[in-house]
């Protein structure tokens, strides 16, 4: 089969353009399915590493304050492995040179040696000298953001009083991987800084000598860790326990988890799209391939060949541009997946990356891509092979035209003949002409899916920011306060409005679906933190019952008017029940929300409020600042800019760069597709367009006759690009819906233009490549031979 | 199929070794609205070695006749039996196998590959059958040694259908089938091609139907056969049988 072999490859030079395209369209998408499979096994991969290299705790648990001696109580907890008890507290923190507002966590590590869990991972420098009240370890992100090196000095007011800290070295810990402020959506490492003290200094900076207020721990292989938690806060319920929660609810892992299962969605879901689109055109385009090859797959059975000989001839042809595909793909992918796993151990610190390309990734790429193609091409060669060869070494019968519908209906006169030998090929094939439609259109589609995720955020941060968080200034309070908090506040200058709310940890229960969140108490009429209801108007809270997010509702299978049950998770930890008055739309969060005296009311408390909102005259600002970190009883102070400006860092850092690549690799699958369709429409009709040419028709108008069908069906694609685009977007919404946040269905009229321009550029460069080859068509070859 | 190759020069038993035995041959092509009736009926003998031209006008059913007893179209009904085998009832491997080991095809429009060069289109055939003749060889043999390494769109017609012709006699095969070989050539290169023909069936004994609707070719058969509307109008046995230089048209 050598010289069979040398045709091939002949064959294969000769198509190279188109085979070219193809390739494109299979790299892509191989290459999004191994980027997105990979950087989600290397940052599972390294996550499992880092918590059992640096042993992560299992069960945490914060406290009021308990004496030392406790921890062997705790100990012998049954199901209880090894036990670390440690003070961990609040800071204000004051950065020369930076008038926002910083706050922090100071975490306890042993007097001696290192944290029996939760060990750091120590970047530069050394832990603190034993007994050093002034020496600090600092969580890289926090480092890096304020340029902080070793020997660096910062203020920090501990319980009250103004101290110097020095940093003495930058680490990581496995707790603080997604490092965020309570409270806050999105991480701030600027505005939020974890530090690490021997627990002596410490201890006795928070009156807690001898003491602790945090516990994590460990559990033996056949521990049951419902049971252990049940245990551990009945035990510390005496001391002020605010209840113990697995790694599941434990805030860095929580967000991880939901990080790693969204990027687990779109890692599922581009390659499935991007390798069924590429599966669904390798076929069209090789059927085509093959049946422009129809007369001489019958001088070959002519000859004797088989059809299985002709099957694999044609095979190897396919499977070689599978192979070039393929392995562009991966390599593509792998070099992707690589910068994108670094980009992300960078924002979610890890100190280390474990890259992980598993050879089933690239196994299950390569068949994926060779079945479709092995498919197609068996079929195409069948369906070939299946005329006797006399039969189809004719050339084909004069088709069967008619006149169309609008010739029909009297409009003959309206169109020239080439238009109307377009809508008579058209119409004479309406089979293969959707197929073509459809193919573009999904390449039009594909387009929307990769750029649909600005708008939607464009969105979310004007409803989360513009309609309802309207407040300039966030402040929280150490512990619950009395409303006189709010007047003191909107006393100061350049503040011009204040409104009050309660913040209260709960469990919220019903039937045996349970969920953590915060009860947030609104004042009722206030205009800077509003609900919304699905129409985005805002509504007014119910003077009793609970509001709850649709969202969260939805989790605990509750409908308003419903009976929940509530655990406070704070002070004396009272069990209540309350009704669920109605539910709000929200895209961030998972939030329950009652009307503040009602919630003060639920709590059998006076008018106890937790923090105020502020609205301020921008140019105070730094004033303002300055005001709020002298006051001890503040715990924590976010900025409405600021949190626009995370938040969008923080999608533009996980979602649009991976949508970015996203969108490249449909543009060049679109690029493909169009190409393809126009090239293989030429080669079916080179020979009819010769002899016009032959006739007298000028290469202007047999250009039009070619690719005026390419307009057409470009044209009517794009619309219904649009449709099958807004599908796939509803459906990767859907799939990405998370307790963070969901994806509203936003669309903008930009994205639907980008999706339509980088197909009629598709389409018009493809056409200009197929025109230039319409000016060297062989017209003497078509007066030789047959037809 | 058993493989037959065997053949003889033996002009004293040309005409006793029955190749094909054609028996109420009928083809209808089913064009939707309308049934077209090739074949109405044929009944023929062809033997071994000798140089049978199928003549009549366009659509009388030459070439519908011809495809069948190559095996590449199939009968409505009746029957043609090759040697011991009826190819009527084969399957397609058997049918791809007669092509395979016994047949060689000249097609009119020659149907050469275009990506390959004459040396090359000659071994996409040579290489799937036992014991063929070398490329170059069969080159040699219609005078094309010369020109082993042009491509198809290198040579001129008639050099092409030398090709062809050479292609198809690689294999030695034991029928040369012939679908209008110089129907898209000028008469001086069409009997260069014919000679080509003529030596193969001369030298090598090979069965050879040659289909033409050119009177003038028919005085180099042994035997013409006349083909109108499907059916067979008259067969005559050329006593005197012109070499190709002697033809003219």
């Amino acid at each position: 089969m050598k010289s069979l072999n040398r045709k091939l490859w002949r064959d294969l030079w000769g198509m190279r353009g188109q085979a070219l395209a193809i390739a494109i369209v299979i790299t892509s998408g191989v290459a999004t399915f191994v980027m997105s499979l990979s950087t989600l096994d290397s940052l599972r991969t390294t996550r499992s590493t880092f918590y059992k290299d640096y042993r992560f705790a299992e069960v945490f648990v914060s406290l009021k304050r308990a004496p030392e001696s406790l921890r062997l109580r705790i100990g012998e907890i049954r199901g209880v492995d090894r036990v670390a008890t440690r003070v961990v507290a609040a800071v204000n923190l004051d950065i020369e040179d930076f008038p926002d507002p910083v706050t922090g966590q100071m975490v306890s590590i042993p007097d001696e040696g290192e944290a029996l869990l939760n060990r750091l991972y120590l970047r530069r420098g050394r832990i603190a000298e034993p007994g050093r009240d002034n020496e600090v370890v600092v969580n890289e992100a926090f480092a890096e953001a304020h340029d902080f090196v070793l020997g660096d000095e910062l203020g920090a007011i501990i319980n009250g009083r103004r101290k110097t800290l020095t940093i003495v070295g930058i680490a990581l810990s496995p707790e603080y991987i997604y490092q965020i402020s309570p409270g806050a959506i999105f991480p701030d490492f600027e505005r939020y800084g974890i530090l690490w003290m021997r627990r002596t200094p410490l201890g006795a900076a928070y009156d807690m000598e001898g003491a602790f207020n945090n516990v994590v721990l460990t559990l033996s292989a056949d521990a049951n860790m419902n049971d252990v938690i049940n245990r551990l806060d009945r035990l510390l319920d005496f001391y002020g326990g605010l209840g113990a929660y697995g790694r599941k609810d434990q805030i860095s892992h929580r967000y991880l988890s939901e990080e790693f299962r969204q990027l687990g969605q779109m890692a599922t879901i581009f390659p499935v799209i991007f390798l069924g689109v590429a599966a669904f055109l390798l076929n069209i385009v090789v059927s085509r391939l093959i049946s422009t090859q129809r007369d001489q797959v019958a001088i070959l059975k002519a000859f004797g060949y088989s059809n299985l000989d002709i099957g694999i001839h044609y095979l190897k042809l396919v499977l070689l541009v599978v192979l070039i595909g393929v392995s562009s793909g991966v390599a593509a992918g792998a070099w992707l997946g690589k910068g994108l796993s670094e980009m992300y151990m960078e924002f979610y610190r890890f100190p280390f990356l474990h890259y992980a390309l598993r050879p089933g990734v690239v196994v299950a790429a390569t068949l994926v891509s060779t079945a479709v193609a092995v498919t197609a091409t068996l079929y195409s060669v069948r369906k070939a092979a299946l005329l006797p060869p006399a039969q189809a070494m004719r050339p084909e019968p004069p088709v069967s035209y008619r006149e169309t519908l609008i010739e029909r209906i009297g409009l003959k006169r309206v169109f020239s003949q080439p238009t109307r030998m377009i809508a008579r090929h058209i119409e004479r094939r309406p089979i293969k002409a959707l197929l073509s439609v459809i193919g573009i259109a999904f390449s039009c589609a594909i387009m929307m899916v990769g750029s649909f995720f600005s708008d939607a955020v464009d969105h979310m941060v004007y409803v989360q920011f513009g309609l309802s968080q309207r407040e300039d200034v966030s402040v929280t309070f150490v512990e619950p306060t009395s409303k006189s908090a709010l007047y003191e506040l909107e006393s100061l200058r350049g503040v011009e409005y204040g409104e009050a709310f309660r913040s209260v940890p709960v469990r919220l229960r019903f039937q045996h679906r349970s969920y953590r969140s915060a009860i947030c108490g609104v004042e009722t009429g206030g205009d800077l933190h509003r609900l919304l209801n699905a129409e985005l108007r805002p509504i007014d809270l119910p003077p009793a019952g609970i509001v709850l997010t649709d969202h969260l509702a939805k989790i605990l299978g509750v409908q308003p008017g419903d009976l929940l049950t509530m655990e406070v998770l704070e002070g004396s930890r009272p069990v209540r029940e309350v009704h669920v008055a109605a539910l709000v739309s929200q895209y961030i969060g998972v939030s329950a929300y009652m009307e503040l005296a009602a919630l003060n009311r639920l709590m059998r408390e006076g008018s106890a409020i937790s923090g105020v909102h502020l609205a301020t005259d921008a140019r105070y600002k730094s004033e303002i600042y300055a005001a709020l970190k002298e006051m001890p009883r503040i715990a924590g102070i976010v900025a409405r800019k600021d949190a626009i400006t995370n938040f969008r860092e923080t999608m533009a850092k996980q979602v649009l760069i991976f949508t970015f690549i996203n969108t490249l690799l449909a543009a060049s699958i679109a690029f493909g597709v169009v190409y393809n369709s126009a090239r293989i429409a030429l080669s079916e009709r080179s020979r009819e367009l010769a002899s016009l040419r032959v006739l007298g028709f000028t290469c202007g108008e047999i250009s039009y006759i070619l690719l005026g069908e390419l307009a057409v069906f470009t044209l009517a694609a794009v619309p219904l690009g649009f449709l099958i685009g807004r599908g796939l977007c509803a459906y990767i919404i859907l799939e990405l819906q998370t307790d963070l946040f969901r994806i509203p269905l936003i669309l903008e009229p930009s994205t639907y233009a980008f999706a339509a321009v980088v197909v009629l550029v598709s389409a018009s460069v493809s056409g200009l490549i197929v025109r230039r080859r319409l000016y060297y068509l062989d017209l003497v070859a078509v007066l030789k031979t047959r037809e | 199929m058993p493989e037959d190759k065997s053949r003889t020069s033996n002009q004293a038993l040309k005409y006793n070794e029955a190749v094909f035995c054609v028996k109420g041959l009928t083809k209808v092509y089913d064009m939707g609205e309308i049934k077209v009736h090739a074949l109405r009926g044929i009944d023929l003998h062809l033997f071994q070695g000798e140089l049978v031209v199928l003549l009549g006008a366009s659509g009388s059913g030459k070439s519908t006749l011809l495809n069948i007893l190559g095996g590449l179209d199939t009968a409505t009904e009746g029957c043609v039996v090759y040697k011991d085998c009826d190819l009527t009832r084969a399957n397609d491997s058997t049918l791809t196998q007669y092509r395979r080991y016994h047949v060689g095809f000249v097609f009119q429009f020659y149907n050469l590959i275009p990506s390959l060069t004459a040396r090359e289109n000659v071994a996409v055939v040579t290489e799937i059958v036992p014991e063929p003749m070398s490329p170059e060889d069969a080159l040699n043999i219609v005078g094309m040694g010369d020109r082993l390494n042009h491509f198809p769109a290198q040579l001129s017609g008639g050099e092409q259908q030398r090709v062809a012709i050479a292609r198809a006699i690689a294999k030695n095969p034991a029928v040369l089938l012939c679908d209008e070989p110089t129907g898209s050539l000028d008469s001086t290169t069409g009997i260069v091609v014919l000679e080509a023909l003529e030596s193969v069936n001369r030298k090598l004994g090979t069965t050879t139907v040659l289909i033409t609707h050119n009177a003038g070719i028919a005085d180099m058969a042994d035997r013409v056969i006349h083909l109108n509307d499907g059916l067979i109008a008259k067969v005559h046995i050329n006593e005197h049988k012109k070499s190709p230089q002697e033809l003219h048209w």
